[in-house]
């Protein structure tokens, strides 16, 4: 086989196929429920935005 | 200390998601792009495909320095209509010299791969100077300033010698000549056979009528040898591409 | 450092000056002086500013270089409109060509399309992503003064593009026409544009990273590969501005449109969704309909565009197998392109009453609605069958301006009118009033566009192609030429509208800054409709 049909086969074949698994598993990630929370308030910051930013510690979890 | 443990999480994450953003869009370019550089039937093998002479390079510059590609495309797609229009449509081969490649995108005017040889030179120069005048219907600009600019010779080396580091097949015979090439392409007495056994199939002659090599001579010299150089008798379709 | 720096200025201008004089053509010979002159200016700078003390180093927001970033918007966006506008009214009446190289279509083209693209839709992104990141950081831009240096060295890839394209250097692949030492400076500037954006988030307060930002940082990355890889090339000599491209023919060809689409992808669909999902929520002042849902999108849409390029090669000599993945994907593309309009439209609800009396708003809403029209549009052009009537005609010129004008231009607006009164310390814009104005001068505009551009698509296409009943060609192509004159003369005038909203845009935007006032406020206009 040549080194085009090793590629090609591979292009719509497994690299497809990774991809797809990745991005699949990217979603699934942004469904479980345990993220509820986190999205919930990730969504808020625009609206809390407009706060002075002097004198404030840098983000502690 | 636990403050800075923290910090390196949020900038791993940070990065991590340039990282995972970086590799997700280089999926899909690698794996389309990349094969063609590998294919052994991308291009096909076919007779007469030879790299352009000094004064088509020279007009194949005009060509690309006026934007003509924002208004003619140079690629006839497998269609009935274009085929009859224009010709046999086009072959991944007849570009495979083109640094950049010309096919365009949009036809406000028509398809030039194959233009060479369609019309005469006093057509083409007339209607470079104004297009009205041979066909009232177009929205062309004029080109009459072509007239006036010459072209110096000694520009020529350089511009083949750039092709030939990007692989282009210029041999140190065609960069040696190619100030002399390109002057007498478009003198018909002088000594041409030497630059025709160099650039098969290139035709000689005074493009625009004037005795000063210009760049209408050059820009029409490269329009009348598009689309001329495949011997398609010897071209036979692939199916499995 | 200050001696290191007037030297550096120094050693540029006299590298510059030399540069001019061994020059080999009018463009390279220009751009050298320019930047000579650029040299020369922070040279003399750098010395005046010789033993004082450093400048105090701000705190809070930087906005000062969002503000620039504001008004080069407004700039470039009306210079750009404006050379649409000529280009527009040059295919109707050719004569506007005036015989000169530098006034001809096919070098004014590629200035309209980076004006618009890069130079207002660019310093958009740039101004909005500064303010956004900050804002949703918590945190003073990164670097310092590295923000100006993105700022001015983008104006200056601007200048130096658009003054190369009329005298002739250019590198003929769309959307990536400036020369190579053109693109080297960019992506200079691109470097530190991804530091400052990077940096900020990475010393950011707020634990989680806004959708908004991974739109932008996408943004920032997959252009800049894009632009690496597009822009390979050869100089011809560095006294001149000729490149050769590496590649050639199909390569380069598959290299092209992968760069044109996702310029078009993460250009103006990423970075300005971006955009979207903080200023929409701001506006209606509720969070996005569903975070969620803007996170898939985000997956979704860097995953797919970046397959869909070949479409724009369909029928050429690109192997079958490349145009139909890039077909079936650009097809897919359709489902995150309509939930992240759905998406930003959802913000409304329990909000869509502000609609009516804010004009902002609307037009932040409309190009939602633009938005979900033309990635419609896209996977139906993307179709093989369709494709073949479309492609070279001036339905996909009808496609692009409805999604460039609809959806990057009123998105745009919107923002523009958001941030001023924010940026210049005023209680709310100048006129309403004038808003409104806009807003209907630029939507019937675009409709005069794209329903023009379908016209004279489709019926170029079907013109083309027909044939009698013995099967010869109907129409020579100058038939096809004249039959579009009268759509053409409709398409300047809705370039000419859209136009003239941008311009009333200006007016008000500049009295806003200025501190003065019309009408009555939008909350007052409430109560009185009430």
């Amino acid at each position: 086989m040549d080194t085009y049909s090793i590629f090609r086969e591979f292009a719509d074949s497994w690299g497809l196929l990774a991809m797809m698994g990745f991005f699949v598993g990217a979603v699934l990630m942004v469904l479980r429920p345990s993220a509820r929370r986190m999205h919930q308030d990730a969504a808020e910051i625009p609206l809390r935005d407009d706060r002075p930013i002097d004198n404030q510690e840098p983000y502690n979890e | 200390m636990s403050f800075l443990k923290h910090h390196k999480k949020i900038e791993t994450r940070a990065t991590l998601l340039l990282v995972l953003s970086l590799v997700v869009v280089s999926i899909g370019g690698i794996v389309e792009i990349a094969p063609l550089f590998y294919l052994e039937n991308t291009i096909e093998k076919v007779k007469g495909m030879r790299p352009y002479s000094p004064l088509e390079l020279a007009g194949r510059n005009i060509y690309i320095r006026e934007g003509c590609y924002t208004c003619h495309s140079q690629m006839i797609r497998p269609l009935r209509d274009e085929v009859e229009r224009y010709g046999h449509y086009s072959l991944a081969v007849e570009s495979v010299y083109d640094h950049p490649f010309q096919w365009g995108s949009k036809r406000t005017g028509p398809d030039l791969a194959r233009v060479g040889g369609r019309y005469s030179d006093e057509w083409h120069v007339d209607h470079l100077i104004n297009p009205r005048a041979v066909v009232p219907e177009s929205i062309m600009p004029n080109y009459a300033f072509l007239m006036d600019t010459k072209i110096k010779p000694e520009t020529a080396r350089p511009l083949l010698l750039a092709n030939a580091r990007v692989g282009v097949p210029y041999s140190a015979d065609m960069l040696e000549h190619a100030a002399a090439d390109l002057k007498v392409q478009v003198d018909i007495d002088g000594d041409w056979e030497e630059m025709v056994a160099r650039y098969p199939k290139a035709q000689v002659r005074n493009f625009d009528g004037q005795p000063q090599i210009t760049e209408m001579d050059a820009l029409v010299a490269y329009l009348q040898m598009l689309g001329t150089l495949v011997d398609f008798s010897t071209f036979k379709p692939d199916a499995s591409r | 450092m200050d001696v290191l720096k007037i030297v550096f200025f120094a050693f540029v201008a006299l590298i510059a000056a030399m540069a001019a004089s061994f020059g080999l053509d009018q463009a390279y010979i220009l751009h050298a002086l320019i930047i000579m002159a650029v040299a020369f200016y922070l040279f003399l700078r750098a010395v005046r500013q010789f033993g004082e003390p450093a400048p105090v180093v701000g705190t809070g927001y930087q906005d000062d270089v969002v503000r620039a970033g504001v008004i080069a918007t407004a700039f470039w966006g009306v210079v750009g409109f404006l050379v649409g506008v000529f280009i527009a009214f040059q295919l109707a009446f050719p004569a506007l060509n005036f015989d000169l190289p530098f006034t001809t279509f096919g070098r004014v083209r590629p200035l309209h399309t980076s004006a618009v693209i890069f130079a207002f839709g660019g310093n958009a992104l740039i101004a909005t992503s500064f303010y956004i990141v900050q804002r949703t950081c918590a945190a003073r831009l990164w670097g310092g003064n590295l923000s100006w240096f993105v700022f001015w060295g983008y104006q200056l890839f601007i200048v130096l593009a658009a003054t190369g394209y009329l005298l002739g250097a250019t590198q003929s692949k769309e959307y990536a026409e400036p020369e190579w030492y053109v693109d080297i400076w960019l992506t200079l500037v691109w470097v530190a544009y991804l530091a400052v954006f990077m940096g900020t988030i990475i010393k950011r307060k707020e634990p989680h990273i806004y959708v908004a930002n991974w739109f932008f940082l996408s943004f920032i990355v997959t252009v800049a590969m894009l632009h690496l890889v597009n822009n390979l090339s050869l100089p011809v000599s560095i006294y001149g501005s000729k490149s050769v491209q590496l590649f050639s023919g199909v390569q380069d060809a598959l290299t092209q449109w992968w760069y044109g689409h996702n310029a078009v992808g993460f250009f103006l669909t990423s970075g300005f969704l971006g955009m979207m999902y903080y200023f929409v929520p701001k506006q209606t002042g509720k969070p996005v309909f569903s975070y969620k849902l803007s996170i898939i999108h985000f997956w979704s849409l860097t995953f797919m565009y970046i397959w869909a390029g070949p479409h724009h090669l369909h029928y050429t000599a690109l192997p079958d197998w490349a145009q139909t993945l890039g077909m079936v994907f650009s097809l897919m593309l359709w489902m995150p392109s309509w939930g992240g309009m759905i998406n930003g439209l959802m913000t409304l609800n329990g909000a869509w009453d502000k609609l009516r009396t804010d004009p902002v708003l609307r037009m932040m809403v409309i190009s939602l609605a633009f938005y979900g029209m033309s990635t419609f549009e896209g996977p139906l052009m993307s179709i093989k069958v369709v494709n073949s009537l479309s492609h070279y005609t001036d339905w996909t010129i009808g496609h692009v301006h409805s999604g460039a004008l609809g959806w990057n231009g009123m998105i745009t607006f919107g923002a523009l009118y958001f941030l001023v009164p924010k940026l210049w310390h005023r209680e709310r814009l100048y006129s309403d009033t004038m808003v409104s104005w806009h807003f209907w001068l630029a939507t019937i505009g675009i409709v005069f566009y794209a329903a023009s551009m379908w016209v004279t698509g489709i019926m170029e296409g079907l013109m083309w192609r027909e044939v009698d009943a013995q099967g010869f060609l109907v129409n020579s192509f100058a038939d096809t030429v004249s039959a579009k004159f009268p759509m053409y003369v409709v398409r300047g005038l809705g370039g000419v509208m859209y136009l003239a909203g941008a311009i009333i845009m200006c007016v008000n935007l500049w009295l806003t800054a200025t501190g003065a006032r019309r009408d009555t406020p939008h909350a007052a206009m409430a109560i009185a409709a009430e």
